[in-house]
C-alpha cells in the first residue's frame, strides 16, 4: 500500500534534518519501537513489538537512511522480520522545505509491504494499520522536534494536517506552541 | 432377494455410523510408539534466492532431534510429475525439477524449506520460528502474461522460460477453425476467467512416517486418494524404496475433491526421516498451512470464439487459454488444461471444427492441480457460456439455441478425439425444465420485482468424462501410468465376503455401494459385504479415486472378479448337485440346477471351497478368491442439464440463489440416494465458485486468502434445497454395470448456471452486462451494474475485454 501525508514542524530545517538521523529520535518515534542503535550511514538496528490484526510479533529488523540530499530530501526504509508472524517492510521518502515562518514542512510518501502470515490474516486491516503506523511516526517525529509545550490548547494558525483520512487525534495544541510562546 | 440392498436400493451409508459417532480412524488418530513430531519452515515469500539457512539456535532448542534442509535430500529424487505434454512445436514440456524441500531458491508463499523434527509439536513448532533463513527477495511472478513477457524474471532459473508448454489441439484443425470463424455469419467471443480455488477438504493433510529395521520396511500413513500411486510415486522417484518394502496406508480420509491425489513432500519427508531418526515421524498440516501447501485448482483466463452460420448452427469453436501451473508441476498438472479439458470443448454439440490452444504457465503461486472436476468445469463454464452469449446477442433463446445444436446420434465422434457412446440431452433438458418449474419463471420474476429484485434463470446443459480412463489411450497422450483399476473379490469360508478395491473412499460412500453390488449379484445381504480399501498391504495394485472413476472403473473391476468367483463356485455347486456346470443359476444365494428342484447355498459352496472333502480337486483349486484388473474400454460421459433461479438486489448487488435444479443422465445408479449426496455437494462447490470462493494473490505474490475470513465458502444457509434427478439413464454402453460416474457433475455444470443466471436477471431488469468474472461478489456485480464494465470490479486487468490472453485470475477478493 502507498500513501503520503505531511506535517509542519514548527523547526528550522537543519534542526529537522538532525533529528531524522538521530537514532534516539527515531526510537522514540517508531510506534512500538523497544531497541534502535547504529549510525545513519552504517543503518540502525530496531526492534519492534507490534500486533496487527490477529497477529502479534517481535519483528528484529533494520532501518537504512538513503538517497540523503541535506538538508532536502532522504528515504528512510526497513525491514523486519517477525518469524512465524511473517515480515513487514517499508520505506518513506521524506522532503523537508522551508515554511514561511521559519518553520519546516515534511513532505512524506511512504509504502509498506507485508508479507507471511501478516498477508494471510492481516490483508483486510493492513491498509489502516499502515496508516496508523504512519501517522503516529510522524506525529511522535514532530513532537520530538518540537519538544513537549507549556502552552495548552489553542491550534494556532499553520497547525499541522493530519495525513489523509486520518482524524485528528493527536492534534494536541501544546505541543507544539512552545517556540511561538517563547 | 427383496429390493431393499442391491443396486437402485438406497440403504443409508454404513461409514457414517463410525463418522458420526467419533470411531473413524483419520490418519491423525494413528500415533505410534515413540513417535516425534515435524513441523516445516516455509516461505514467506513468493520468489526469493535461498542464500542459507541458520538452524543452529533452533538446534539447540528443548526437544529438538533434528532440522532437515535440502542438503538431506541429496541422493533422493524431486516430486516427480505423472503426466508430459507435448507441445505445438513437438518439444515436450519444460519440467523443473521440484525438491522435497527447497534447494537455491523458494518460488511460493508456503514453499517449504527446513523441517523440525522434535520430541513434541509445542517444541517443533518453537524450534521452527528460531530457524533463520536467509532469502534474498526476487521479484515474483503471479501474473501469466507478465510472466511470458521475454524479459520476465523466471521462476525456474534453469528453465528457458516460464511456459511450460505451448498445446494445440486439434493442431490439425486449426486452419480450417481459423477459416470457419473468418467466414462465419456470427462469431461471438468472450473472454473470460476461472477463478483460483483452493479446495479445502474438511481434514488437512497428514502423513506418519513409520519404518521396521527389523524388516527394513518402510510405512506411510497419509490423507491420499490413491495409496498405491504415492507408494509407486514416492518409491520409485523420490527415495528409492523398493515396493514391497513400503506400504502406503490411507485410512479414513475426511475429503479429498482432487487435491489428496496428488503426491506431496511432507508424505515423502516423514518416510524419509522415520527410517534416518529410527521413530515414526507425523505432521499434521495445520489449516493455515493447508491454504498455501494443498494443490489449488482451476486458474485459467481465456478468450473463447464461437461460430455460427445464418441459421444459428454452430460452425466452428475456438479457443486460447492460459493455464497456470503454480511454481512447481504436480502430479497430474499438465493433463488438466490440456486433455481433461479440451477434449470436452465439443461440450453437447455438432460443432465440427474445434481448435484449443493452451499456454501453461510457471508463476510464484502454490501449485495448481486437479479439483473437483479437473479440466471439465473449466471447459462447460467457457462454452455454456458462449452460448448463452451468443443466443443474447442474436436475440434467441437460450434453451432454443442450445437444442438446435445438441447432438441427438450415438455413438458421436466428437473434432477432439473423444467419442460419446450414449447421451439424449433433450431428455435431460425437458426433465430440468419441468423440475425448475421454468413455466412457472415469469410469474415469479413478478413477484421479486414487487419486491424491488431482480429475477433470472441460467442454464447450462455439461457433458463430462468419467471413468479415466483406457491406459493405451492416455499413454499415448502422455500419461505415465495406467489408468486401470482393481479388485480382489475373497469370500470366505463361511460365506462373507471381503472385497479388497484399488478404488478409495474419502467420502463417496463406496463401503456401502460397492457391497450393494455384490449382494445384487450374488444374493446375499449386504452386511455379509465387507470392502477394504486404502492401504497398499491389503488391496491389490490400483489407481485410487477421482475423476469420479471409482464406480465406473473400481466398480467394474470388482464385478469381473465377483463374475469369476461366481463362476468358480457355480463349477464347485455343478459338483456337489452331480449336474452340468452350464444348468447351474445363482439367485437369492442359492444355486439350482435349471429344470429341477435341486439347489444348494451359497454358504454351502463357500464351504466346500475350503473344506474340499467333496470336492472337483482334479479339476479346479480349493479356495474362492479371485482378482481382476480392468482397463475401460472409453471414458463414460455423464451429461445433464442444470438451471439456476437467482435473485439480484438492484441496490446492492447481492445474488440469492433461490432455486437449483440439476437433471443429470449417470447411467444407471447403484445407490440413488448417494448419487444424490454426490450432486448437492459437487453443486455446493460449483455455485461456491460462481459466488464467494476466490484465491487472491496480491501483485508481490503474498497469498490473501488464507484463512477462512478471506476465502469464502459456501455454508448450507447460503443454498437453497436442490431439486435433483437423475431418471434421465442411458446405460453406459461399454461397462458391465451400465454406469457412468456422479461424483463431479455438480462442481462441473453448476459455476456457469449460476453466472447465467445473474447475468439474465440483469438483462431482463434492462441493465445490459455481458459478462462478469466470477466469484460474482455484491461489489463486482454492483460494479457492473453502474456501467463499469465487466472486469472493473474484479481486480483482474487481465480478463478486459482489451487485454485477455495472458494475466491472472487471482486478485484482490
Amino acid at each position: 500500500m502507498e500513501l503520503s501525508g505531511h506535517r509542519v514542524i514548527d523547526a528550522p530545517r537543519e534542526q529537522v534534518w538532525e533529528a531524522l538521523l538521530d537514532p534516539a529520535v527515531l526510537k522514540a518515534c517508531v510506534p512500538g519501537c523497544t531497541e534502535m542503535s547504529g549510525t545513519p550511514e552504517e543503518g540502525f538496528e530496531a526492534t519492534v513489538v507490534q500486533k496487527v490484526g490477529p497477529v502479534k510479533a517481535t519483528f528484529k529488523g533494520d532501518v537504512r537512511l538513503e538517497d540523503m540530499k541535506r538538508p532536502d530530501s532522504l528515504t528512510l526504509s526497513g525491514e523486519g522480520k517477525g518469524g512465524a508472524a511473517g515480515f513487514a517492510k517499508g520505506g518513506a521518502d521524506c522532503r523537508l522545505s522551508e515554511e514561511a515562518n521559519g518553520a519546516t514542512r515534511l513532505d512524506y510518501d511512504v509504502e509498506a509491504k507485508v508479507g507471511g502470515k501478516l498477508a494471510q490474516l492481516g490483508s483486510r486491516v493492513i491498509d489502516g494499520f499502515a496508516k496508523k503506523m504512519a501517522d503516529q511516526f510522524f506525529e511522535n517525529f514532530k513532537t520530538q522536534v518540537e519538544g513537549p509545550s507549556e502552552a495548552d490548547g489553542g491550534v494556532a494558525a499553520g497547525s499541522p494536517e493530519p495525513a489523509e483520512g486520518e482524524s485528528g487525534a493527536s492534534k494536541k495544541g501544546g505541543w507544539f506552541g512552545r517556540k511561538r510562546a517563547d | 432377494m427383496p429390493k431393499d440392498g442391491g443396486i437402485g436400493t438406497s440403504p443409508k451409508r454404513r461409514e457414517d455410523v463410525r463418522f458420526l459417532s467419533g470411531t473413524g480412524r483419520y490418519t491423525d488418530d494413528i500415533n505410534l510408539h515413540g513417535q516425534a513430531y515435524a513441523v516445516f519452515v516455509r516461505s514467506d515469500v513468493a520468489h526469493g534466492r535461498l542464500n542459507g539457512i541458520d538452524t543452529e539456535a533452533a538446534a539447540d532448542m528443548p526437544g529438538v532431534i533434528r532440522i532437515f534442509t535440502a542438503r538431506d535430500f541429496e541422493g533422493c529424487g524431486g516430486v516427480p510429475c505423472g503426466w508430459q505434454i507435448t507441445s505445438r512445436d513437438g518439444n515436450v514440456m519444460q519440467e523443473p525439477k521440484h525438491p522435497i524441500l527447497a534447494e537455491g531458491k523458494v518460488r511460493h508463499v508456503g514453499d517449504p524449506i527446513a523441517v523440525v523434527v522434535a520430541e513434541t509439536l509445542a517444541q517443533a513448532r518453537d524450534a521452527a520460528e528460531a530457524v533463520m533463513p536467509d532469502i534474498e527477495d526476487l521479484p515474483a511472478i503471479v501474473d501469466m502474461k507478465a510472466a511470458l513477457a521475454d524479459d520476465a524474471p523466471k521462476v525456474h532459473d534453469e528453465l528457458s522460460s516460464n511456459l511450460c508448454y505451448d498445446w494445440g489441439f486439434v493442431e490439425e484443425n486449426r486452419e480450417a477453425v481459423d477459416r470457419a470463424i473468418k467466414e462465419a455469419a456470427h462469431v461471438t467471443t468472450l473472454e473470460l476467467v476461472n477463478n483460483r480455488m483452493i479446495a479445502n477438504p474438511m481434514e488437512p493433510r497428514v502423513a506418519v512416517g513409520d519404518y521396521a529395521a527389523h524388516s527394513d520396511e518402510s510405512t506411510l500413513y497419509t490423507t491420499s486418494q490413491n495409496p498405491h500411486v504415492i507408494r509407486l510415486l514416492m518409491g520409485a522417484f523420490v527415495l528409492n524404496i523398493p515396493e514391497h518394502k513400503l506400504r502406503v496406508v490411507a485410512p479414513d480420509v475426511g475429503g479429498g475433491f482432487g487435491t489428496k491425489i496428488f503426491h506431496y513432500a511432507e508424505e515423502a519427508f516423514c518416510t524419509f526421516a522415520a527410517k534416518q531418526l529410527r521413530r515414526p515421524v507425523k505432521w499434521t498440516s495445520t489449516r493455515s498451512e493447508a491454504f498455501m501447501s494443498d494443490a489449488h485448482g482451476r486458474d485459467h483466463v481465456t478468450k473463447i470464439e464461437l461460430a455460427l452460420d445464418e441459421d444459428n448452427n454452430f460452425t466452428a469453436l475456438r479457443t486460447d487459454t492460459h493455464a497456470n501451473m503454480g511454481a512447481y508441476l504436480s502430479t497430474f498438472a499438465p493433463s488438466v488444461p490440456t486433455w481433461l479439458h479440451g477434449t470436452l470443448m465439443a461440450g453437447n454439440y455438432k460443432t465440427p471444427l474445434v481448435y484449443v490452444n493452451v499456454k501453461a504457465v510457471f508463476t510464484n503461486t502454490v501449485p495448481v492441480d486437479a479439483y473437483r472436476g479437473a479440466g471439465r468445469p473449466e471447459a462447460t463454464y467457457q462454452l455454456e457460456r458462449i452460448v448463452d452469449k451468443a443466443a443474447r446477442e442474436l436475440g434467441v433463446d437460450p434453451i432454443a439455441l442450445r437444442r438446435q445444436n445438441f447432438i441427438t446420434e450415438f455413438p458421436y465422434q466428437t473434432p477432439v478425439a473423444v467419442q460419446y457412446d450414449t447421451g439424449d440431452y433433450h431428455a435431460t433438458m425437458d426433465k430440468l425444465l419441468d423440475i425448475a418449474d421454468h413455466a412457472g419463471f415469469e410469474a415469479r420474476a413478478e413477484e421479486s420485482r414487487k419486491k424491488g429484485k431482480l429475477r433470472g434463470f441460467g442454464i447450462s446443459h455439461y457433458i463430462e468424462a468419467c471413468g479415466i480412463a483406457p491406459s493405451n489411450l492416455v499413454g499415448q497422450l502422455g500419461a505415465r501410468a495406467g489408468l486401470y483399476e482393481s479388485a480382489t473379490v475373497r469370500v470366505n469360508a463361511t460365506g462373507s465376503i471381503s472385497v479388497m478395491t484399488g478404488s478409495h473412499s474419502h467420502g463417496q460412500g463406496h463401503e456401502t455401494t460397492f457391497a450393494q453390488v455384490i449382494a445384487e449379484m450374488i444374493g446375499i445381504d449386504a452386511d455379509q459385504v465387507d470392502i477394504v480399501h486404502g492401504d497398499t498391504a491389503r488391496t491389490p495394485m490400483g489407481m485410487g479415486t477421482y475423476g469420479s472413476r471409482s464406480i465406473a472403473v473400481g466398480g467394474s473391476a470388482m464385478v469381473r472378479a465377483a463374475e469369476k468367483v461366481i463362476n468358480k463356485a457355480k463349477k464347485i455347486a455343478a459338483h456337489l448337485m452331480e449336474a452340468s456346470e452350464g444348468d447351474i443359476e445363482l439367485k437369492d444365494g442359492q444355486f439350482t440346477v435349471a429344470g429341477t428342484d435341486k439347489s444348494v447355498a451359497w454358504g454351502d459352496v463357500t464351504l466346500a471351497a475350503y473344506v474340499p472333502h467333496n470336492y472337483p480337486l482334479e479339476e479346479i483349486e480349493p479356495g474362492l478368491e479371485e482378482t481382476a484388473f480392468y482397463d475401460p474400454a472409453n471414458f463414460t460421459y455423464p451429461s445433464g442439464g442444470y438451471g439456476c433461479e437467482v435473485e439480484v438486489d438492484s441496490e446492492t448487488g447481492l445474488v440469492e440463489v433461490v432455486g437449483f435444479a440439476a437433471a443429470d443422465d449417470f447411467g444407471n445408479v447403484i445407490n440413488p440416494m448417494i448419487v444424490e449426496g454426490q450432486v448437492h455437494g459437487g453443486l455446493a462447490q460449483g455455485i461456491g465458485q460462481a459466488l464467494w470462493e476466490n484465491c487472491a494473490y496480491d501483485a508481490d505474490g503474498q497469498l490473501l486468502s488464507a484463512s477462512y475470513m478471506d476465502y469464502a465458502m459456501p455454508r448450507s444457509t447460503d443454498l437453497p434445497m436442490f431439486k435433483v434427478d437423475h431418471s434421465c439413464v442411458t446405460p453406459c454402453t461399454h461397462n458391465p454395470l451400465g454406469v457412468k460416474g456422479c461424483g463431479e457433475a455438480g462442481a462441473i455444470g453448476s459455476p456457469p448456471a449460476v453466472v447465467n443466471a445473474v447475468l439474465d436477471a440483469l438483462n431482463r431488469g434492462g441493465i445490459a452486462v455481458d459478462h462478469i468474472d466470477m466469484p460474482l461478489s455484491p461489489a463486482r456485480v454492483w460494479a457492473a451494474m453502474q456501467g463499469a464494465g465487466a472486469n472493473l470490479g474484479a481486480a483482474q486487468p487481465a480478463a478486459r475485454s482489451e487485454d485477455t490472453a495472458g494475466g491472472r485470475s487471482v486478485g484482490t477478493p
